[in-house]
């Protein structure tokens, strides 16, 4: 395929530190739920399948309407058993659609692919700034409450201002082997600002 | 390069296999409260399942069915299957294919692409399990630190760190098809904050938007 063992090693390194603190984040996730449905069901449903953005709206929403409070250990087997099975049907609609029509949109992107090699190109980037720029947005959600709400966008730009370090360094310096870290280092370092930040304001106000 | 047949070959591969792990992994989803409910004897009716199942699935059935159509097509089969497994798509999975789709200097939608992605998830599902698993272990001693309120700030901005990043290296390689996304959704967000909460819908309308807004810059020639 044209890839080298260099470049395939380069990757695995590299995501593989990626994913360190999006995992702990999970991980933390993982202790918040398992306070109110024990160890295993979270643990499974966050390793595997689900995301905290679902899980707890699905547990809350179980336990919502069994009239459950959120803030003791389930015990009675049955509203465990309900929780359970709301989780589990509550998200199953991406996969049933990645089994059965992965196959056919690989084959409409081809069709795209093969017409315009440019636009598919142009199309998938597109794609991606699309998710990037939802995100983007979000960040400023908070704004209007005043100087707290802007910790994250400056986290975010602390995040992107280190990005760009990192891209001049490798550029002119020809420091290559950072590129492969740069998604790491930019998003731990923006995390680590965060703290000082928060305190700093919060200590202001 | 990859030939044609090879490349056939592969897909064909990946899908099999993609179907057959994906259906192994929605039996044992579901085998789990199953068996559960066998065990304890304790059923829980249909109403309060789907009293449950009301305060969630019009929202996530949705979600889920326009994430699959977002990123289905930006992971690549390989991607795709193992990635709705695993799970954590928006702030890790899809993060981490984009990233090594750029340092391997690949394409998505293309053979390469696809199998960098997959590689990409495929570490990123290995690292999740090993931390959570080696996260129980030592849940005790982790526990205060996990907690702690000095820790707390970097995990709430997790999403803003992470997509500061990523963002800026796109922006930097396509600004002409950022602008009017970025704008569009900051706009949006500063009148509906409230949204916040429901970004994952919102992540396919802006893909649409910014699909909208490239096809037309395309058409037009501005990015040649």
């Amino acid at each position: 395929m044209g890839l080298t063992n260099k470049v395939l090693r380069k990757v695995m390194a590299g995501s593989a530190i990626f994913s360190v603190a999006p995992a702990v984040a999970i991980l933390l996730g993982l202790v918040t739920l398992s306070k109110f449905l024990g160890l295993p069901l979270p643990w499974m449903r966050l390793s595997v399948l689900g995301a905290l953005t679902y899980e707890l709206p699905a547990a809350s929403s179980a336990a919502k309407a069994m009239d459950i409070p959120l803030n003791q250990t389930v015990t009675d087997p049955q509203v465990y058993a309900t929780i359970a099975w709301v989780m589990t049907l509550g998200i199953l609609s991406g996969i049933l659609v990645i089994l059965f029509f992965q196959k056919k949109m690989e084959k409409g992107l081809d069709k795209v692919k093969t017409k315009d090699q440019k636009w598919s190109q142009i199309m998938m980037d597109s794609l991606f700034l699309g998710m990037i720029a939802a995100f983007m947005g979000m960040v400023f959600s908070d704004i209007r409450s005043g100087l707290v709400g802007w910790i994250p966008v400056f986290v975010m730009l602390f995040s992107a201002l280190v990005m760009m370090v990192i891209g001049l360094l490798v550029k002119k310096l020809k420091w290559t082997w950072l590129e492969n870290y740069a998604m790491p280092l930019s998003m731990l370092s923006a995390m680590a600002f965060a703290i000082p930040l928060t305190s700093w304001i919060k200590g202001n106000l | 390069m990859t030939t044609l047949r090879e490349a056939q070959n592969y897909r064909e591969r990946v899908h099999v296999w993609g179907r057959v792990s994906l259906a192994l992994a929605l039996i044992m989803f579901i085998s789990y409260p199953l068996v559960l409910c066998i065990h304890f004897d304790a059923w829980p009716g249909w109403w309060p399942v789907f009293k449950g199942l009301l305060g969630v699935a019009p929202i996530y059935w949705t979600v889920g069915i326009i994430e699959a159509l977002t990123f289905g097509p930006m992971l690549g089969s390989g991607g795709a299957y193992l990635g709705f497994v695993t799970g954590n798509l928006t702030a890790m999975k899809v993060p981490a294919a984009i990233r090594a789709q750029q340092v391997s200097k690949t394409e998505a939608n293309t053979p390469e692409g696809e199998v960098v992605a997959t590689i990409a998830i495929a570490i990123s599902s290995i690292v999740t399990t090993l931390i959570l698993f080696i996260g129980m272990l030592l849940l005790t001693q982790l526990q205060p630190l996990l907690e702690s309120p000095v820790l707390a700030p970097a995990f709430d901005n997790i999403l803003p760190a992470l997509f500061g990043g990523l963002g800026i290296v796109f922006i930097a390689k396509d600004w002409k098809i950022a602008l009017a996304p970025i704008t569009i959704m900051l706009v949006v967000f500063l009148l509906f904050p409230q949204l916040a909460g429901a970004v994952s819908v919102l992540v396919p309308v802006s893909a649409l938007i910014t699909l909208g807004v490239s096809r037309l810059l395309y058409k037009k020639g501005y990015l040649d």
